[in-house]
């Protein structure tokens, strides 16, 4: 008997009713009324997945041009386009969107209710992400991609020292991309504070969940920053402001000291969620519950805190005074502390446990020694004088791609192959996996640790070319090598997955043998998650309460889903959610069309304004009105069998 | 010309700033060569050890507990360290110092020495000649983005900023050719911004020095004064500076004892004939994008052209 069937038999519920209140709207204008979180998961992980193929093509194209000194395959203007792509493409177009992605698939899963707390924002959010990145692409394909860098630097990056509208276009990408992060975190903190299952208290929160609820937290303080600077940006390029032309008084510096206090923590938006993945992968593979959960709580916490605290040290060099970037030293080297509390506990989780070898948990070992490097070079760095040698190297391009792909990719990619089966029904062929993993490995650091050497000796970052005469040339082609033995690695990866999905073995409903609900449901889920939310009486409740309680008295002929309260989970009321709409799209067409017209006339931000009126009047339009038994009986009787 | 063989490497300080830092590179490498061996260690004793019995997980917890207090004491050995180098790093010697001045562009160095009166005053450019065993105290600014000035085996960078003074110090402890590049992204030609620092006993230096305080040599050969007309008469002086003619424009580098520095084109080519002509002729296929247009220069006027600005000594 599956789950299901044992489920429905214990609850009252209709399921044919539950299937059509939550079934997706069907067809070419479905595909654009679509609501349901898993759905919209799935979009934003494609997604950000082809822009990574994208940014990748950038690496291997830089990887190329430096193979050699003098090469002559690319020109410094197309060079330094596809640098800043590449930084842009990963930091906004990938690596955030991604994990947004594998919250917004998996946190209502896991925290047992049917959809993110708002459904439509959710969609909307994921438009702006989508129109964000191809306004960015339709940019560099026309020949006017940015070239300022990622960070981009004013003056370098103002209406003085970079006319056209490479940066503008930039710039708006950073609205696009940092809104629907915005959007993303504001349903998710919503969701996991209001939506959990009945009994999920706070101590059995899931570590996933956790992870994506402290980043929904970072992505509101750290990305109005960049939006304001960014914005601040377009005004001086486009309306004649001076934030920051020192001409005129403005400073250089204050672009600076906005752009890293989101620029920093944005690191760390990337790498909470993949600890919260690396718990689940360690616990399921050592087979025994986690260790020291609360600490890993507390260290994820603390590292979203002082993650705040550390943006001066990528201005070390700029000349500021020695006592204040002493306290960000310091600040640097504590959050090492969190970081290590952790590995200790993961550790000593497969220590104590009864590890299974599955490619999961080999990504996390692989993430072990990669980060660990990354995390280390971090200390050298967090010095004020040891950075004053290594800023702007190839030691700082090896030491981030240590941290974010090692401490970022692989987790994903792990945690990809463990919770694929969840979302596809499908296995990943472990003989692929296993050559993707080594290929990946062993590529990568075949790339990136020339390139702590290479800094050392001098190599600075951002170069088109070199000298023949610097002796660069050697590890330069060896990291060329490397690289495309990374990529070869990375498409293995995604054609295990693509083939997996259509003929995979069938997964069954917990395949790895996990602690947690979202297995408890079939693989893949059916558009409502749960034929019966369970009560959670336990922090793994799928191995030591495998038949739980079930919610009932949801009404299954319309998106009713549960609210309980912050603390402990207890049932508050019901609550109906927003079934497919067309508006969400409209609103972000409306609104791609104002951010679009402002690159070139800022009468636009008000033409877009009032265009989104409409949409906006649609979303807002009341349609389901309250039905009289439900006032009777006081719309909040939602309760536990 | 001894180009490279180390001549721009954190690892081979020829001063007591980069040897300062140096020193502490050498800590932190050995605590995280330690670190990541017990860590990754520990990892694969935890996977291949032979699993079961009972689990005593206050023990481990404890073990856990005491790696993170381990961690905390040696990050604090580390900060105080690094704290104690920063100290002494930014501490400018008081006595026998000598001021330079560099001023960015878009993509070369402009240096001046200041010490002197001001009708000597020394202007060259993308070569820095210092006296061995004198501190040196830089004051650094920028003409348009912001720059950063690293010579790696001297000291660490710091950045140049449009409309403000940072100020760095390092001295060379021997005798020696570094190269130094700029290490904050620029532009196009952020990657050929380089420039050398030339480190002299004093008196070798002092006959440098003599010698850049002078006016620009006056031709002593028909061609040569030949050559000198095309400049003055040319576009070049639309843009530099031969001190004693009448050229005197600072968009362009200093060209006054052109002849006597051992690279042009911003460390990117050495100074020989060729490389020369190359570049007046078209800069632009040598470093695209750079501030110096392709001048059109007749060939029978290009030899003494050549000539003229290769006995600028």
């Amino acid at each position: 008997m599956t789950p299901t069937q044992e489920a429905v038999e214990r609850g009252t519920v209709d399921l044919s009713a539950l299937d059509r209140s939550w079934a997706p709207p069907q067809g070419l204008l479905g595909w654009f009324r679509q609501v349901n979180h898993q759905n919209i998961g799935k979009r934003y992980i494609v997604t950000a997945f082809i822009f990574f193929i994208l940014g990748g093509i950038e690496a291997l194209l830089m990887r190329l041009q430096l193979a050699q000194p003098q090469n002559r395959l690319l020109n410094p203007d197309l060079y330094n386009q596809i640098f800043t792509t590449h930084g842009s493409t990963m930091m906004f177009l990938f690596a955030v969107p991604v994990m947004e992605g594998m919250g917004v698939y998996l946190v209502p899963m896991m925290v047992g209710t049917r959809n993110v707390a708002f459904p439509r924002l959710n969609a909307f959010g994921y438009y702006m992400y989508l129109f964000g990145g191809l306004f960015l692409y339709a940019g560099v394909f026309l020949h006017i991609g940015p070239d300022a860098g990622w960070f981009a630097y004013t003056p370098l990056s103002g209406p003085l020292y970079d006319p056209g509208k490479r940066t503008d276009f930039w710039a708006q990408m950073i609205t696009f991309t940092e809104m629907s992060a915005l959007v993303v975190a504001v349903e998710l903190i919503v969701t996991i504070m209001k939506m959990r299952a009945p009994g999920m208290s706070l101590n059995r929160i899931p570590m996933f969940v956790w992870a994506m609820f402290i980043q929904s937290f970072m992505v509101m303080f750290a990305m109005p920053a960049v939006m304001a600077c960014s914005g601040m940006l377009l005004f001086d390029r486009s309306v004649g402001t001076h934030f920051f032309n020192p001409a005129e008084g403005g400073d250089p510096m204050l672009w600076q000291h906005i752009f890293w206090f989101f620029g920093h923590p944005e690191v760390y938006i990337i790498f909470v969620p993949a600890l919260g993945m690396i718990s689940h992968i360690v616990e399921t593979f050592s087979r025994r519950p986690i260790l020291g959960y609360t600490a890993l709580v507390l260290s994820q916490i603390a590292t979203g805190f002082i993650g705040f605290g550390l943006w001066v040290h990528h201005m070390f060099a700029t000349g500021l005074p020695q006592l204040g970037e002493s306290f960000f030293t310091a600040a640097s080297m504590m959050i090492a502390i969190p970081t290590g509390v952790q590995i200790f506990c993961w550790i000593a989780t497969i220590w104590t446990g009864r590890p299974t070898l599955k490619i999961p948990l080999l990504y996390i070992a692989g993430f072990i020694a990669i980060f660990v490097i990354g995390g280390l070079s971090g200390v050298m760095i967090a010095s004020v004088p040891l950075d004053l040698q290594v800023h702007d190297t190839f030691f700082i391009v090896a030491h981030f791609h240590y941290v974010l792909i090692g401490g970022a990719v692989f987790p994903l990619l792990g945690g990809i192959y463990f919770w694929f089966p969840k979302m596809t029904g499908r296995m990943m062929n472990d003989a692929v996996g296993t050559l993707s993993f080594w290929l990946t490995f062993i590529g990568f650091n075949i790339t990136f640790f020339p390139m702590h050497i290479l800094g050392l000796h001098g190599m600075p970052r951002r170069v088109y070319t070199y000298l023949p005469q610097t002796g660069w040339g050697d590890l330069n082609l060896l990291a060329t090598c490397g690289a495309f033995i990374l990529a070869i690695g990375f498409i293995v990866f995604v054609l295990n997955a693509l083939s997996a999905s259509q003929n995979g073995p069938a997964a069954g409903s917990n395949p790895w043998g996990s602690s947690n609900i979202e297995w408890s449901t079939p693989s893949p889920p059916p558009h409502y998650n749960f034929a019966n939310i369970p009560v959670i009486r336990g922090r793994e409740p799928m191995w030591t309460d495998p038949e739980p309680p079930v919610v009932t008295g949801l009404d299954d002929s319309r998106r009713e889903v549960l609210v309980t309260n912050t603390l402990d989970a207890e049932p508050e009321h019901r609550y109906i959610l927003p079934g497919p709409t067309i508006w969400p799209f409209l609103l972000a067409v409306t609104t791609t069309i104002g951010f679009i017209g402002t690159v070139f006339q800022m009468w636009w931000g008000v033409w877009g304004a009032a265009l989104s009126f409409i949409p906006l009047v649609g979303w807002f339009w009341p349609r389901e009105r309250p039905r009289p038994d439900l006032l009777e009986s006081g719309c909040g009787s939602g309760g536990i069998e | 010309m001894k180009w490279f063989a180390g001549a721009q490497s954190v690892l081979d300080p020829a001063g007591p700033q980069a040897g300062r830092i140096h020193g502490l590179f050498e800590v932190f490498l050995w605590v995280a060569i330690i670190v990541w061996v017990l860590t990754v260690g520990a990892m694969l004793i935890a996977f291949w050890k032979k699993h079961g019995g009972e689990r005593h997980d206050d023990t481990t917890k404890r073990v856990v507990t005491a790696c993170g207090v381990i961690t905390v004491a040696v990050l604090l050995a580390l900060l105080v360290a690094s704290a104690v180098t920063g100290s002494a790093f930014a501490t400018v010697p008081s006595n026998n110092v000598m001021n330079i001045e560099i001023r960015g562009h878009q993509w070369w160095w402009e240096v001046h020495y200041p010490d002197y009166i001001p009708h000597e005053r020394v202007t060259t450019a993308n070569e820095i000649h210092i006296p061995v065993g004198r501190p040196v105290r830089f004051k650094l600014t920028s003409d348009d983005v912001i720059h950063s000035f690293w010579a790696p085996n001297l000291s660490g960078k710091l950045d140049l900023f449009p409309n403000r003074v940072n100020e760095a110090w390092f001295e060379a402890d021997r005798p020696g050719m570094w190269r130094g590049q700029c290490a904050e992204f620029c532009g196009l030609q952020h990657a050929n911004m380089a420039f050398w620092v030339i480190a002299e006993p004093p008196d070798k230096f002092n006959e440098w020095i003599e010698n850049q305080r002078k006016p620009g040599v006056m031709p002593s050969t028909p061609d040569q004064a030949h050559g000198q007309e095309v400049f003055l008469n040319g576009p070049c002086v639309v843009c530099h500076t031969i001190r004693g003619t009448n050229a005197l424009a600072s968009v362009g580098p200093d060209l006054t004892h052109l002849a006597s520095r051992h690279t042009i084109a911003a460390g990117t080519l050495a100074l020989d004939r060729g490389n020369l002509a190359g570049w007046v002729t078209d800069a632009q296929r040598i470093k695209p994008g750079n501030r110096m247009p392709p001048v059109n220069v007749p060939s029978k006027d290009l030899e003494p052209l050549l000539a003229y600005l290769e006995s600028l000594k």
